[in-house]
């Protein structure tokens, strides 16, 4: 029998706002426990909440940035229950008016193509604080520091076709978020968390099939991971006879499978009814616009332009616009060397690989882009050769020296003196005569080979292409 | 001295006739023997007291002219009093003292008013005779062996019986009002949104409103000038302008026209309330008012649908009393569930239990429509009653509650309990303003008639209430004080 599956995703992304949803308190990462936690925050009998208008207008960016329908009238409500780390006993969330509404996004498949993928809403939320279990024995500590933060919650369409198609939405919100400014998205450290709903049907069947949920999965690869081992784990209930119950699951990374949290039956009733001590959110068209009129270039449209304006391959234009920061370093790169084929290839390339080893961020980059920029120059205007910028790249990474006072030190400047490069080949046909032989009868590919043999001899300095031109003429006048 | 207006002490602490202290050190004394037999008092706060009425005396001292310097007043426990126990009523908060204070303290503190002390409640606001209280019912002043009304009955006894000058109180379907009623005293309950809730512990959060009880208009129409106004820390207090609610106070009422609900005086309405009700409109057309019988046809629909409204606010506004950060705990929970349902079943009376219940089932799943939509239509046809009587009259007049004070201990029925409110509540469900003010005895209980205004118009009403007092003494009356101990 052949399966297909359906994924829907709910992500939550923290709005990095200055305070909170509902309090002034401040809502940084990593304080200690109940440093950020005012009366409001622990729902001191008679305190109120008071809207946050910085989160509203962060989701209202998320709105206009993914073509959504703005909630011009959106409503908080309260959603019951009990757990000690939620101090109101309710959480404040929007059910029926969310402030964004039906919109959607690009992902690019692995064959090159794209796909949209439907968001059927986002809607602002608080988070709830932290319970610690670890910390206490036989008791249990509350950290209210996270209780009260705001999150947009978006929830996807259930258009999503594998774990591949998921973890590319999820690196396309996370890269949307970002580049609007709204929250950092480190799913290590809980600020962009997933839900994920999946359930099979066989192919060419239109109706959807039990779904589960797999809760809180806090990296793109246990995302990947945990849809596929559960696509697998529905197949074989199915397979089996069986049939899939609709429940909450957690994935566990170390045994690469997902087990039962709760099943449906059990689940709570969550009384959901209108927040009565917040005013409904009315919001004007004059609000939407200055908002949409400070919207910067988001992924797709910087891609575009990338292709169009630099030359780059759809792919590199796609890999530079991943990021908002790689994206600014690679034109600020551009702009100083004016080489942007040659710059997409550095920064995708060596720059990356390097940033990957040293486990860094763009912005941290041990390499900053004028220094880039100068190397790549160098390369332009002949006084090194790609094979030599490789080692001056390697020492800038330890180095606070300029590229030129590197070449300069390590004399590293090319060989472009026609004499020098004559002497050169001379000294390679002479010592290569069989290849040059082989040359002779039309093997051209043996050129290449040469003008290794030369790059050797003068330990890279060499303009690799003045050799070849050289050479090519010398034994052609030789016949 | 002690049963002097707050206009009357005003001008006798201007004209150093009196020092705060001295007034404030009366109250207190009177307070300590008198209170016990009522039971008005949650806490009494001796040393803050004393001291806030230090500091009035030098700021009298130095000329400043704040009608409400150096008064004593009491508020109801269910507004956060910083540094103070402030207890809703409730085991669930018996201990709790309050880290802020609520808005409302801090802009009668800030006026120079003196605090003598937290009133008795209705546990969390719930009730119509200040017998859900954990800390036992308050009596009433005039017949010990009836009740004050609830749920700001500790307030409005403690005025009644002069042991305080005017006090604060909240109404969210009554509980300004009746007790006012019951206890021959003026509880203004204002428009919703006119004065801040917060630190005011919430009951129903779209009907609750703070409010004072004084012993006239006149006494309420100074405090409402302190108490009222927006806050930024309160989304849902309105941002409209404040009156000055002095200003207009004696303006003549020739021309006005007030309204007489024909559902508010029917069956179920004792004699002698209509018989004092009939009467006080004759004053009114002696002022100049015509009076017209007008139509609220969906009145008889406001208790059913208060009674699912606020107890479904209720559910969750008292979901924090959880035992995790503070307030009561059962001792030795053995697990999460365990500690929930001993300290919920524990530190919560009754009545409390019962509206959490019918909140919770009027909001879950399947009943949700049926229940709370429904309830909210409901309320949107009595507001437009509302509105259309108001296209032809100006303010609404009638009875505050069907009958005067009745016997402690004898309605034990809680639907019969909810009928008590069946003229207030509707007032609470359009977020208008009403006030109930003194208009006659039956024997020796005071009879409460309720003046119902539009939206804001809080000056108008006091005016209307102003005129009768002035015309009329029975909120001079006095019960005979000899509760004693």
């Amino acid at each position: 029998m052949k399966w297909e599956s359906v994924i829907g995703l709910e992500v939550h992304v923290s709005l990095s706002t200055k305070s909170k949803l509902f309090s002034g308190t401040a809502s940084n990462f990593g304080a200690e426990p109940n440093t950020q936690a005012n009366i409001f925050d622990l729902a001191m009998p008679g305190t109120l909440p008071v809207l946050n208008e910085a989160a509203l207008t962060m989701a209202v960016r998320f709105g206009l940035a993914i073509g959504a329908e703005i909630g011009k009238y959106s409503v908080f409500d309260r959603k019951n229950y009990f757990y000690p780390d939620l101090p109101k006993g309710y959480q404040v969330t929007q059910l029926d008016f969310p402030t964004v509404g039906k919109g959607s996004i690009s992902i690019n498949l692995e064959d090159g193509s794209e796909k949209i993928i439907g968001i059927t809403r986002a809607h602002i939320e608080e988070n709830a604080g932290k319970s610690l279990h670890e910390d206490f024995s036989d008791q249990s500590g509350i950290d209210l520091n996270r209780a009260g933060e705001p999150l947009l919650e978006i929830v996807s369409e259930p258009e999503i076709k594998n774990a591949k198609e998921a973890v590319a939405y999820l690196k396309k919100l996370h890269s949307i978020v970002r580049y609007l400014d709204i929250s950092d998205a480190i799913m290590a450290q809980g600020s962009m968390r997933c839900d994920v709903n999946v359930s099979i049907r066989e192919q060419g069947e239109t109706k959807l099939g039990t779904r589960t949920e797999i809760k809180n999965i806090n990296s793109f690869r246990f995302v990947e991971k945990a849809i596929n081992s559960e696509v697998l784990r529905q197949q074989e209930v199915i397979e089996d006879g069986g049939s899939i119950v609709q429940e909450t699951r957690r994935y566990d990374s170390t045994k690469n499978a997902t087990s039962s949290m709760r099943s449906k039956e059990v689940a709570n009733d969550y009384r959901y009814f209108p927040e009565p001590d917040l005013l409904p959110v009315v919001i004007d068209d004059s609000f939407i616009s200055s908002i949409r009129s400070e919207l910067p270039e988001l992924p797709d449209a910087k891609k575009e332009r990338f292709i169009e304006d630099y030359g780059l391959s759809a792919y590199d234009a796609g890999v530079l616009t991943s990021s908002r920061e790689m994206a600014d370093y690679f034109e600020m790169v551009v702009q100083t060397c004016g080489a942007p084929k040659i710059a997409a290839n550095w920064v995708t390339g060596n720059l990356q690989g390097t940033l990957n080893k040293l486990e860094l961020d763009i912005a941290a980059s041990p390499i900053s882009a004028k220094d880039l920029a100068s190397l790549i120059s160098r390369i332009k205007d002949n006084t090194i050769s790609s094979k030599i910028a490789k080692t001056i790249f390697e020492s800038m990474i330890d180095s606070d020296q300029s590229v030129d006072a590197i070449i300069e030190q390590k004399g590293l400047k090319q060989v472009t003196d026609d004499g020098e490069i004559e002497r050169l080949v001379i000294q390679v046909m002479e010592e290569n005569q069989s290849q040059v032989e082989q040359f002779k009868t039309g093997k051209e590919q043996v050129l290449g080979y040469l003008v290794g043999q030369a790059m050797k001899i003068s330990r890279g300095k060499a303009n690799p292409e003045q050799v070849g031109q050289l050479l090519r003429q010398k034994i052609e006048q030789a016949i | 001295m002690l049963e002097k207006t707050v206009v009357e002490l005003s001008e006798a602490l201007k004209l150093r006739k009196v020092s705060s202290v001295e007034l404030t050190r009366a109250y207190l004394e009177k307070i300590g023997t008198k209170s016990k037999k009522l039971n008005t008092y949650i806490t009494v706060c001796d040393e803050l007291a004393l001291t806030q009425a230090k500091m009035a005396d030098q700021r009298l001292a130095k000329g400043e002219k704040n009608p409400l310097l150096g008064i004593p007043i009491a508020h109801k426990d269910i507004f956060c009093t910083k540094g103070i126990k402030t207890t809703c009523g409730s085991k669930m908060l018996e201990n709790f003292v309050s880290p802020y204070n609520a808005t409302v303290v801090s802009k009668l503190n800030k006026a120079g008013m003196v605090t003598l002390g937290k009133t008795n409640m209705d546990e969390f606001a719930m009730g119509s005779s200040n017998e859900t209280s954990y800390f036992g019912p308050v009596k009433n002043p005039w017949d010990t062996e009836k009740v004050p009304g609830g749920s700001s009955g500790g307030s409005a006894a403690a005025v009644a019986a002069d042991l305080c000058a005017i006090a604060t109180g909240t109404d969210t379907g009554g509980s300004i009002r009746q007790p006012a009623s019951f206890c021959g005293v003026t509880g203004l309950k204002p428009s919703y949104g006119r004065i801040s809730r917060w630190g005011m512990i919430a009951f129903a959060s779209s009907l609750d409103q703070a409010g004072p009880i004084s012993k006239s208009a006149e006494d309420a129409a100074i405090i409402m000038n302190a108490m009222a106004g927006s806050d930024d820390l309160d989304s849902t207090s309105i941002r409209a302008p404040v009156d000055d609610y002095t200003a207009s106070i004696n303006d003549s009422l020739h021309g006005i026209k007030i309204g007489v609900p024909k559902q508010h005086l029917t069956e179920g309405l004792s004699i002698e309330v209509e018989e004092s009700i009939r009467q006080a409109l004759q004053v009114y057309e002696k002022l100049g008012a015509t009076i017209k019988e007008i139509d609220l046809p969906n009145n008889h629909l406001s208790v059913s649908a208060y009674y699912v409204i606020a107890p479904a606010e209720a559910s969750a506004n008292l979901s924090r009393y959880d035992g995790v950060r503070y307030g009561f705990r059962c001792s030795q929970p053995t697990d999460l569930e365990d500690m929930y349902k001993r300290t919920r079943s524990e530190g919560f009376g009754s009545e409390v239990k019962r509206r959490i219940m019918i909140g919770t089932y009027a909001l879950s799943a399947g009943y949700y429509d049926a229940y709370y939509q429904k309830a909210q239509k409901i309320r949107r046809l009595i507001k437009n009653d509302f509105d259309a009587a108001f296209k032809t009259v100006d303010v609404i007049v009638g009875p505050t509650s069907p009958h005067t004070a009745f016997g402690l201990g004898t309605t034990t029925d809680p639907v019969k309990m909810y009928l008590e409110d069946i003229y207030t509540i509707a007032v609470n469900l359009a977020g208008l303003p009403g006030i109930s003010i003194p208009a006659g005895l039956v024997g020796k209980l005071p009879i409460g008639m309720q003046i119902i205004g539009k939206d804001f118009a809080e000056a108008k009403l006091l005016n209307v209430a102003h005129k009768y007092q002035k015309e009329t003494d029975w909120h001079k009356m006095k019960p005979s004080l000899d509760f004693g101990d």
